[in-house]
């Protein structure tokens, strides 16, 4: 192969993930310009705010963290209960290792940065649909992926920042939030095993209620996770 | 919120650190060696099992009615998960939700 078809496939696949990444520009606004919104309801800074969503890069996480900080939790268990909801990107840099464990450490690391759920779904589907995409198509694809989504992510919650502080109580902002949560929990409630955990979550968090802010949280998130895997096992093992 | 400057600075860059070590964990650090079964089984459950618990509190009590439970809250709430379950998908279920709940504060404030 010459250096130019070389080139040729790597520019395709770029732009094949960018017309993949497109039709999740409409998700990414109402989340960035919201995180903008209630990072400056809940008192952060401009600077603040934006360095939070540039350097941190994953929605239910921002939301996560500024939600314990309303509630004024103490700092170990604001991080333990962000970075928890961001576990499961464990899980995604674990299964992109076979198709992208051989590219350059700089790539890997700008891949690891840009891996959230929008980019690793698409660009997860694509590898194993294609294997004979070759390692630096694949990186190409991923980096297409996110290119309409990242810069919209950063300056959406620009226009969320400016547009915070004129909206009225009326509009109940407050509850905006729980509607966000809810609304990315549910469509993940596709088995048995998925509702039992998110049950098991949801009781034992109102029954620890009492304990310092997030405590209960982490307890109902840890037992949460333990049911899920053992009603999931169970079903396997009665098929 | 209550915390000084710095502390939010401090939250901010821990996010940032311990969110890219998530990401870096095992396709920069760790590797092709495998993982056991029984850990990428646990983690997929994380969002399933984190955001259901900080939400019930929300919605059962929310603070912008003193914590006394809300009745066009509660439906805002029911809407946005039935539409989400039902249509499997975000977007839809976080403009259902939001438009049940203007509704229903709409409806509140004429009578």
């Amino acid at each position: 192969m010459t250096t130019s078809t070389t080139k040729t496939k790597a520019r395709n696949a770029y732009l094949a993930g960018v017309r993949d990444g497109t039709p999740f520009m409409f998700v990414v606004v109402p989340f960035s310009v919201l995180f903008g919104v209630v990072a400056t309801d809940a008192g952060l800074s401009l600077a603040q705010a934006m360095s939070f969503t540039v350097l941190v890069i994953a929605g239910a996480a921002q939301f996560a963290a500024l939600q314990m900080m309303v509630e004024n939790a103490a700092l170990p268990l604001v991080l333990l209960a962000a970075l928890a909801v961001n576990l499961r990107m464990a899980m995604y840099s674990a299964s992109l290792v076979p198709y992208l464990g051989a590219a350059p450490m700089w790539q890997r690391a700008l891949v690891s940065y840009l891996n959230f759920d929008q980019t690793y779904l698409t660009s997860i589907t694509r590898y194993e649909n294609s294997p004979e995409m070759t390692v630096p198509e694949r990186v190409m694809y991923f980096m297409g992926v996110a290119t309409p989504i990242v810069p919209l992510w950063y300056s959406m919650t620009l226009v969320g920042i400016f547009a915070g502080a004129s909206i009225p109580d009326a509009w109940a902002l407050d509850f905006i939030l729980p509607i966000t949560f809810l609304a990315m929990v549910a469509p993940m409630l596709k088995s048995l095993a998925h509702l039992a955990a998110a049950a098991v979550s949801v009781v034992v968090a109102l029954l620890l209620i009492n304990l310092p802010s997030g405590m209960g949280l982490l307890i109902a998130a840890g037992a949460a996770m333990v049911t899920g895997t053992l009603v999931e096992t169970w079903l396997e093992q009665r098929k | 919120m209550t915390y000084s400057t710095v502390q939010i600075w401090g939250i901010i860059a821990a996010l940032a650190v311990g969110t890219f070590l998530i990401r870096f964990s095992f396709l920069g650090l760790i590797g092709d060696r495998p993982m056991p079964p029984i850990v990428l089984r646990l983690l997929r459950f994380t969002p399933v099992a984190v955001l259901p618990g900080m939400v019930a509190p929300l919605v059962l009590w929310p603070a912008a009615t003193d914590g006394d439970p809300d009745p066009v809250r509660l439906v805002a709430a029911a809407a946005t998960l039935a539409i989400g379950i039902w249509s499997k998908n975000v977007l839809w279920s976080m403009i259902g939700g939001a438009a049940t709940l203007y509704a229903g504060l709409a409806l509140t404030a004429l009578f």
